[in-house]
C-alpha cells in the first residue's frame, strides 16, 4: 500500500494565524499523505490544529490573518497551496469534499434538501437541474433515507440530526470525490446514531474507493475506522502510525497519556487518568516540543530544540528526544 | 410544522402515510410563517383592510361619476352627503375620489420607493457583511456619512435640479432610506456567514456570488420583511411632508399629503376635509404597523412571546 502514488500528499504544512496578539501557529510542520481507499485519522485535543490542518490548503480559511507560511499540498500533481482561487474552488466539493460537525446548522434552512443537493452536481459536473435532480436522489438513496424522492422536497427543519448528517453525506458524494474530509462528523449525535454514520461511511468507502480523512478526538472512533492515524498537539505531529501500531505500540507519551485517559469499561477504574494542565497558548510557544509542560517524561532537551522525527517502522514515526535519546 | 408533526404520531401509520402524502412538497419555512401570520388576528384584520383599500384605489374610481379633477363650484364644501359621500372640497370637488386618487400615489410611493430601499440596502448591506475587514469599514462609513446629510435638502436639490418629477421622488425617497435597511442585512449576514452551512457551501466550491445571493440573502430576509412594512409608511409619510411642503405631488393631482395639507388651511369651516385623509392615512399606517408586528413573530417563532 505504501509503495503507490498517494491522492493526497501534505508536505511540512505550516499555518499561521498573524493576529494582534502576535502570530498563532495554528499547525506548525504538518506533513502526511494518503492513498487511495484509505482513512486517515486526525487525533488531538481541541485547538490542536486538526480542522485548521485540512482547511487551510483547502483555502478555506480567510487570509489574512491565515497565511500559509510554508509547505506543500499535492493533490494528484498540483500544489493546492500554489493554486489559484478558481482552481481550489474547482477541487473543493467535485474530487475533495467536506461534512461538518454540526448536521443541524450545515444545511440551508430556506432552500428544499434537493435544492441543495443539486448545487455541487450543477457546478462542478455541469449536469441540468433533471439530470442533478435524479444523481442526486439516488446518492440520498445509497447514504440509507427510504423515501428519496419525497426527501428532496423537503425542508432541512423536518429532519433529525442523524438525517441530516445522511443528507450531508449525500451532499458530500454526489460527485464522487476521491477524498472525504469529514470533521468531526459525529461529534453532536448520539451513539446508536454515530455508530450508523461511521457504518454508513466505511460501506461508501468500500463501494467508491474513496479517501477519508476522519478529523476527531474520539480514540473509540479511530480504532475501530481508521487506517493509519496521525496525533497533533499545539499545531505539531507528535506521532504518525497505522491504527494498529498506535494502539498496540504507541511510542509518544502524549499519545500513551492519551490512551490512558480512555474510559475503559474492562478494567475496574475509581478516577480516569488525565492529562493535567491545560493545552498551550499557541502564540507563546516556545522552539521545543509543545507537550514539554504537560509532559510525565520530559527531558532537558524538550524545552529548547524540537524533536526530530524518529522512524519506529516504516510506517510508525514519533516526534520524541525519548526515542533519539534510546 | 408542530400540528402536522403531532397528527402523524397520533395517528395510525395508514393516516400517517396519507397525512404525508397529501403535502408532499415539504412545508417550506416561509409557509410555515404564513400559517402563523394568519393565526395572528389584529394583523389578519390589518392584511384585510390593506387588501380592500388597494382594491378600492385601484377599481372604484373607474365606475365612479367624478374625476379628481371635476369641479362643481355650486356644490363646495359641502358635507358629507348622499352625493358626495365623503363631502367636497372648496372647489366642489369629491373628496372620496381625490382620497382614492391620492392613495393610488401615497400608496405607489410607499411601495416603488420601499422596493428602491430593498434592493439597494439588501444588496449593499449584504457585500458589505460578506465581504468584511477594511471593504466593509469603508462601506460602513459610507452610511454612517450618508445618515448625516440632512434629507430634507438632498431631495429639495434633487427637485430643484431635475424638476419635480414623480419617479424621482420614488428615487429620491428610496435612496435615503436604504441606509437602515443596509445595517440590517449586514447584521444579519455578519451573523450568518458563522454558520455552518455557508461554510459547506464554501466548501462545494460555490462561488462568492452564489453564496451571497442563493444562501446569504434568502435567509437574512426575515427583518427585511419586517423592516419592509416599517419603511412602507414612514416613506408614506416622508411623501405626505414633502407634498405639505409643496414639493411633492402637483395640484389638481392628489396624494394624502397634500389632501390633509389644504384641509388643514379649511379645518373650521370643512372639517371632515382634515378628518376623512388624516383617517385613511392613519388607518393605513396602523395596519402596516399590524402586519409588521405580525410578520414578525410569524417569522421569529422562538421570540414571539404568546
Amino acid at each position: 500500500m505504501a509503495s503507490s502514488v498517494p491522492i493526497l500528499a501534505i508536505r511540512d504544512l505550516r499555518a499561521h494565524f498573524h493576529t494582534r496578539r502576535g502570530i498563532i501557529k495554528a499547525v506548525d510542520g504538518i506533513s502526511f499523505e494518503i492513498q487511495k481507499g484509505e482513512t486517515l485519522a486526525i487525533v488531538g485535543e481541541s485547538g490542536s490544529g486538526k480542522t485548521v490542518s485540512q482547511l487551510s490548503y483547502l483555502g478555506l480559511l480567510p487570509m489574512p490573518p491565515l497565511r500559509i507560511a510554508g509547505g506543500q499540498a499535492f493533490f494528484h500533481d498540483t500544489d493546492l497551496i500554489k493554486a489559484g482561487k478558481d482552481k481550489l474552488r474547482a477541487v473543493r466539493g467535485d474530487s475533495i469534499s467536506m461534512i461538518f460537525q454540526e448536521p443541524m446548522t450545515s444545511l440551508n434552512p430556506y432552500l428544499k434538501i434537493g435544492t441543495q443537493l443539486i448545487e455541487p452536481l450543477c457546478l462542478h459536473r455541469k449536469l441540468s437541474k433533471k439530470e442533478a435532480w435524479k444523481v442526486a436522489s439516488e446518492s440520498l438513496e445509497k447514504v440509507g433515507i427510504a423515501d428519496a424522492a419525497r426527501t428532496m422536497h423537503s425542508y432541512p427543519h423536518e429532519f433529525s440530526g442523524g438525517m441530516r448528517q445522511r443528507v450531508m453525506i449525500a451532499m458530500a458524494i454526489t460527485t464522487k470525490p476521491e477524498v472525504l474530509i469529514a470533521d468531526e462528523p459525529t461529534t453532536a449525535l448520539d451513539v446508536t446514531i454515530q455508530a450508523q454514520i461511521l457504518e454508513l461511511l466505511g460501506e461508501l468507502k468500500k463501494e467508491t474507493g474513496m479517501s477519508i480523512i476522519l478529523i476527531t478526538h474520539d480514540l473509540g472512533i479511530v480504532a475501530s475506522v481508521a487506517d493509519k492515524v496521525l496525533v497533533m498537539y499545539g499545531g505539531k505531529m507528535m506521532e504518525e502510525a497505522t491504527a494498529h501500531e498506535l494502539f498496540s505500540a504507541s511510542s509518544h507519551p502524549y499519545t500513551t497519556a492519551l490512551l490512558k485517559s480512555t474510559p475503559r469499561v474492562d478494567i475496574p477504574q475509581e478516577v480516569l487518568p488525565v492529562i493535567g494542565g491545560s493545552p498551550p497558548d499557541l502564540s507563546k510557544l516556545s522552539p521545543g516540543c509543545p507537550f514539554y509542560d504537560r509532559c510525565a517524561l520530559r527531558l532537558d532537551a524538550c524545552k529548547e530544540t524540537a524533536p526530530k522525527p524518529c522512524s519506529l517502522s516504516p510506517s510508525h514515526r514519533s516526534f520524541c528526544h525519548l526515542e533519539t535519546v534510546q | 410544522m408542530s400540528s402536522t408533526l403531532v397528527t402523524t404520531m397520533d395517528s395510525s401509520p395508514e393516516q400517517a402515510q396519507l397525512l404525508t402524502s397529501t403535502d408532499d412538497a415539504g412545508i417550506s419555512p416561509w409557509k410555515d410563517a404564513f400559517h402563523r401570520l394568519l393565526r395572528n388576528k389584529i394583523a389578519v384584520c390589518g392584511i384585510v383592510f390593506l387588501i380592500v383599500e388597494v382594491t378600492a384605489c385601484i377599481v372604484f374610481p373607474w365606475f365612479s361619476r367624478y374625476s379628481f379633477e371635476t369641479q362643481n363650484l355650486e356644490a363646495a364644501l359641502s358635507p358629507p352627503s348622499a352625493q358626495y359621500w365623503l363631502g367636497s372640497d372648496a372647489l366642489g370637488r369629491d373628496l372620496l375620489v381625490r382620497i382614492l386618487y391620492g392613495g393610488r400615489i401615497s400608496l405607489m410611493v410607499g411601495v416603488l420607493a420601499t422596493f428602491v430601499t430593498v434592493l439597494v440596502g439588501v444588496v449593499y448591506g449584504a457585500v458589505s457583511g460578506f465581504l468584511g475587514g477594511r471593504t466593509d469599514n469603508v462601506m460602513m462609513r459610507v452610511v454612517d456619512a450618508l445618515y448625516a446629510l440632512p434629507f430634507v435638502f438632498l431631495v429639495i436639490i434633487l427637485m430643484v435640479f431635475f424638476g419635480r418629477n414623480i419617479f424621482l421622488l420614488f428615487i429620491a425617497l428610496g435612496l435615503t432610506q436604504w441606509l437602515t435597511m443596509a445595517r440590517i442585512v449586514r447584521g444579519q449576514v455578519i451573523s450568518l456567514k458563522q454558520k455552518e452551512f455557508i461554510e459547506a457551501a464554501h466548501s462545494m466550491g460555490i462561488s462568492n456570488t452564489a453564496i451571497v445571493f442563493r444562501h446569504l440573502i434568502p435567509n437574512s430576509l426575515g427583518p427585511v420583511i419586517v423592516y419592509l412594512t416599517l419603511t412602507i409608511p414612514e416613506v408614506i409619510l416622508q411623501e405626505a411632508f414633502l407634498s405639505f411642503l409643496g414639493l411633492g405631488v402637483q395640484a389638481p393631482m392628489a396624494s394624502w399629503g397634500t389632501l390633509i395639507a389644504s384641509g388643514v388651511g379649511s379645518m373650521e369651516v370643512a372639517p371632515w376635509l382634515l378628518i376623512f385623509p388624516a383617517l385613511v392615512l392613519s388607518l393605513t399606517l396602523f395596519s402596516l404597523n399590524f402586519l409588521g408586528d405580525g410578520l414578525r413573530d410569524a417569522l421569529d417563532p422562538k421570540g414571539a412571546k404568546d
